[in-house]
């Protein structure tokens, strides 16, 4: 509503000075009542108080270049970015042998490769595209980053850490979680009594328990239950234990999607024949998540956020690793702590944005343009 | 294609030369006993219109037809086909289209896709002779031009044509009609109409449940009264209209025709 009056304004006042717009432009969005205008001088107040302080800290009083604590012991000393970049490789890499990193990078590069294309709708191919990223890509990840044959030195998981684990436990548990949740939403609306039962078991288990129990359990109490060295790996574990909890929520963002779809698609569908996988994925589903993007994509965001609670089992993720270099003694200074928290919080919030700007654009696409699978 | 077997079964001889055989059939929605009862046999290439006020069970009834409801007791078939339990649904769906109230189109594709998507899928015909017949039957339901439209972009009576090329291009030999005009504007009603009575005339055996009277009487070979889940009056249209038996059958055209 506020962008077509903007536009008519624009139109309207084109001749007339760009102050005269601007002050048109405020008068309307900033101060229409005393109510808005008290709340846009207390915002003003707010954002005088704060963003001048967080840029002194940020940029101006902050180290930019140095080897070591000296660097940022000044007077008013701001942010210690040196801390940073000397330890950038352990935060995106966490001990990966230095040697292999190039595995990690191509990794990344496969990864961003396959995922691009397939995120922008004009690209074609979206079916070998798929095929890439469901098939061949996890294999060529779990070849790269774990080697042990042709060639490719083993590296084993404890020594993977920072962004590659948060990645590779958002993206596993993600990638995992959406088709098991809407196998279970579809099991929860399911006529067939034991398959519903079972599903609504399986959600409300996972649901009402913690993820650091379930990661406790995965990582502590799961190892005593098998034989002596018939375990296997501790981060398959938390892999497995995450992709289970984050489905159960998942599949409650899709069922209210599949409540939302009216009977009347259902008897269309079967009116024509089409048995129930049919109706269901050419039918249901485009339309069911389609309503619930907004759903899907808050729960990507919050299992990417929660990926930090595997530090409590022993594995470093970005938040973890940063967290044990803070206390090396030789960048022990006043500021470093706030330093590598904001560092953190600052690459946490470009993907979560990255995340919710997609989904924002994709409903817009798919709201203009109800469809694209011919 | 009927399964070869079902030729040995005794149901399809009885209803040898009838697209529709229901004997005693009754069903219940919960505690409520919506259709008592129910006898009726209809011919291949016969139109039947069905009126009755509402909640008296004829939209049941024609969703019955194609197994949408399940029948507690009774015997139905179609088309040569069995209907008992799920037994026989698909294949009887293959050969009874149908036409609902709210159109029912799927919103995501376009009027196109719409109607290619059942032929691709169920019929398993490639995608280009599909989009032919698809093409075929818009034509004939005259709105071959809207073909790349979705849904949403059209009228109420474009999109019940829509719906109802959609159902042919399935080539039933059945189709059934669950109150097709009454969610529209009354300008756009004869459009669809004119649609069915092509069809009507076209020779296709047809179920309607339908208050338009003046259809009706130009297409319908026979007329079904239900009331309360009965089916109270069965005549040729010129009887049922003109001297009607029942009393509440007077009352019911009485205020429809508002004479």
């Amino acid at each position: 509503m506020t962008n077509l009056s903007d536009a008519k304004i624009l139109r309207r006042d084109r001749q007339t000075s760009i102050l005269a717009y601007g002050w048109h432009w405020a008068r309307i969005h900033l101060f229409s009542s005393w109510m808005n205008a008290a709340l846009t001088l207390s915002a003003i107040a707010l954002l005088w108080l704060t963003i001048p302080a967080l840029i002194d800290w940020l940029i101006i009083s902050a180290s930019w270049t140095g080897e070591s604590r000296e660097a940022c012991l000044n007077e008013n000393q701001g942010a210690c970015w040196p801390f940073i970049f000397e330890k950038w490789e352990q935060f995106i890499y966490g001990r990966y042998p230095q040697e292999e990193i190039w595995r990690v990078n191509l990794v990344f590069l496969l990864a961003f490769g396959g995922a691009l294309p397939m995120l922008i709708p004009a690209v074609p191919w979206k079916g070998w595209n798929a095929l890439f990223l469901v098939v061949i890509f996890p294999i060529l990840c779990l070849y790269l980053l774990s080697g042990g044959v042709m060639g490719l030195p083993y590296v084993e998981s404890s020594r993977w850490g920072g962004l590659l684990v948060t990645l590779l436990i958002a993206g596993v548990g993600n990638a995992a979680a959406l088709p098991l949740g809407i196998l279970l939403a579809l099991g929860r609306r399911s006529e067939m009594r034991i398959l519903r039962t079972l599903c609504v078991l399986f959600i409300e288990f996972w649901r009402g328990i913690p993820l650091i129990t379930v990661l406790f359990m995965a990582s502590v109490m799961l190892p005593l239950f098998f034989a002596e060295g018939a375990s296997f790996d501790k981060l398959l574990r938390c892999l497995i234990g995450v992709a289970l909890f984050s489905s159960a929520y998942m599949a409650e963002v899709v069922r209210g999607g599949l409540q939302a779809i009216p009977q009347g698609q259902h008897d269309a569908a079967r009116a024509l024949g089409m048995g129930y996988w049919r109706m269901t994925i050419l039918i249901i589903l485009p339309q069911a998540l389609k309503i619930v993007i907004p759903g899907i994509v808050n729960s990507f965001i919050a299992l990417f956020k929660d990926t930090t609670l595997v530090l409590i089992v022993g594995l470093f993720d970005l938040l973890g690793i940063i967290q044990l270099h803070l206390a090396d003694p030789n960048w022990s200074t006043p500021q470093t702590h706030y330093t590598g928290y904001a560092f953190a919080a600052l690459l946490f919030w470009l993907f979560c944005f990255g995340m919710s700007r997609y989904s924002q654009y994709m409903e817009r696409r798919l709201g203009t343009e109800p469809s694209h699978n011919g | 294609m009927a399964d070869p077997d079902t030729n040995n079964k005794p149901a399809k001889n009885a209803a040898r030369d009838g697209a529709i055989h229901m004997r005693h059939l009754d069903k219940w929605f919960g505690a409520f006993h919506v259709l008592k009862d129910i006898s009726l046999s209809v011919r291949k290439g016969e139109k039947i219109v069905i009126c009755g006020p509402s909640g008296s069970g004829k939209s049941t009834l024609i969703r019955c037809i194609n197994g949408l409801e399940t029948h507690e007791k009774g015997e139905l078939v179609v088309d040569g086909i069995p209907l008992t339990g799920s037994a026989g649904l698909d294949e009887v769906r293959r050969e009874v289209g149908m036409v609902f109230q709210s159109f029912n189109l799927f919103p995501h594709m376009t009027v196109l896709q719409n109607c290619a998507l059942a032929p691709i899928w169920v019929r398993r015909k490639t995608r280009a002779e599909a989009e032919a017949r698809a093409l075929r039957y818009l034509e004939r339901v005259r709105i071959p031009d809207q073909a790349h439209k979705y849904p949403e972009q059209l009228s109420g009576g474009q999109q019940q044509r829509v719906a109802i090329a959609r159902a042919l291009c399935m080539e039933p030999r059945i189709m059934l009609f669950d109150e097709p005009t009454s969610a529209l504007d009354p300008e756009m009603i004869k459009e669809v109409l004119d649609v069915m009575v092509d069809l009507a005339e076209g020779g296709m055996t047809m179920i309607c449940v339908s208050h338009e009277m003046g259809f009706a009487r130009r297409v319908a070979d026979k007329m079904i009264f239900m009331d309360e889940g009965v089916i109270l009056e069965e005549a040729p249209p010129s009887q049922f209209f003109s001297k009607p038996k029942h009393e509440r059958t007077r009352l019911f055209l009485s205020q429809i025709l508002h004479d």
